[in-house]
């Protein structure tokens, strides 16, 4: 390991450190994984319980990408240029999960 | 005459030149662009995951009365249901749950390693990237794990209709479902997987270079953030990972 006596180091105090807030963040990111066992095991699997859990999801996807990535403290511009592209995203995988349905249903009635 | 000329007043907004517009350095935006890249690529994954699973009959019994066959689709926590040392249990979802865990945990000392950084505590970024090392490569080790048990397979396997069985997964065939189920696993989660090692392997170079000081002569430790955006890109994708495959 190191030597704890670094001699090019500069003199200055080192400030304290401020983690309140990465400990906040994770606590929430804890209690909504938490959230999605609970729902795992207590409720029956349907559209339903698949639409909490991708809304969790979205949660925990906003806590790290704004707080952990510290996308939130960036300019209006860098935000946009992130999150347009990821809408694109979003909207050719609903698109594409419903051609999935639409080609099971055709080869199974072609199939009758 | 010369004097005479109205100079062009120089152009001060903000997409004019001679400033930075996104005010991030040049290095944090180029990975904050390979990381948008990287997520088509795990977004194109996920898709067809789940173009795929539309495009199979979905099992539509009792959970109690699930079985294994090639017909449907299997439900995710009657396949991932093992937990190391602990053979023959039923336990869902558990042990995906514990890397989970190990992963926002290691994603939580990243952010603390990066805030030491800016306080230019050099002690404190090697302590919490050692964390972070110890974490990733948990996780790796986990998921080697999971891989070794999904490719061996269960006691029971799953039995053909000619009365043979077929025991764990390859590319071609798997007693858990369509070949698509135990090939989308392979991919995704091995995909994921090389970005984790790719993150240890990263983590370790700026672990070296912070105990040999070279980012306190540099006068910034901003390495660490742009490794921390890519290991925080590692758990963003884990968590979708985890929803789309494991809970849903």
């Amino acid at each position: 390991m190191a030597t704890h006596h670094d001699h090019d180091l500069p003199a200055g105090e080192i400030p304290k450190p401020q983690t309140k807030a990465i400990w906040k963040t994770f606590f929430i990111l804890v209690g909504l994984t938490a959230v999605e066992f609970a729902f795992a095991f207590a409720m029956e699997a349907g559209t339903a319980r698949n639409a909490i859990f991708i809304i969790l999801t979205i949660f925990k996807a906003f806590y790290i990408v704004a707080e952990f990535m510290h996308l939130k403290h960036e300019t209006k511009g860098l935000i946009w240029a992130v999150l347009l592209p990821m809408a694109l995203v979003a909207w050719l995988m609903v698109a594409l999960i419903s051609e999935g349905s639409y080609y099971f249903e055709s080869i199974t009635n072609y199939f009758k | 005459m010369s004097t005479s000329t109205t100079l062009e007043e120089p152009k001060t907004g903000t997409w004019d030149g001679g400033n930075e517009p996104l005010k991030a350095s040049y290095g944090k935006l180029m990975m904050w662009f390979f990381l948008l890249s990287d997520a088509f690529t795990f977004g194109a994954l996920l898709i067809v995951y789940g173009l795929s699973r539309h495009a199979h009959l979905p099992y539509t019994g009792k959970p109690e009365d699930f079985s294994f066959s090639t017909e449907y689709w299997p439900i995710p926590e009657k396949v991932y249901n093992a937990f190391p040392g602990l053979h023959g249990m039923d336990l869902p979802l558990a042990f995906v749950a514990l890397m989970t865990m190990i992963l926002i945990l290691s994603s939580v000392t990243m952010v603390l390693a990066v805030e030491a950084g800016h306080r230019m505590d050099k002690n404190d970024v090697q302590k919490w990237l050692l964390w972070t090392i110890l974490f990733g490569t948990t996780f790796l080790g986990c998921q080697a794990w999971e891989w070794a048990h999904f490719i061996t397979g269960t006691d029971e396997g799953m039995i053909l209709a000619d009365g043979s069985r077929v025991f764990g997964a390859n590319l071609t065939v798997n007693q858990y479902g369509p070949p698509l189920f135990a090939d989308l696993f392979f991919f995704i989660t091995g995909f994921h997987g090389t970005h984790v090692l790719s993150g240890v392997v990263l983590l370790v170079m700026i672990f070296i270079n912070t105990v040999n000081g070279v980012y306190h002569k540099r006068g910034h430790y901003e390495m660490v953030e742009k490794v921390g955006l890519y290991w925080h890109f590692v758990d963003l994708v884990w968590v979708f990972v985890f929803t789309f495959f494991y809970l849903i």
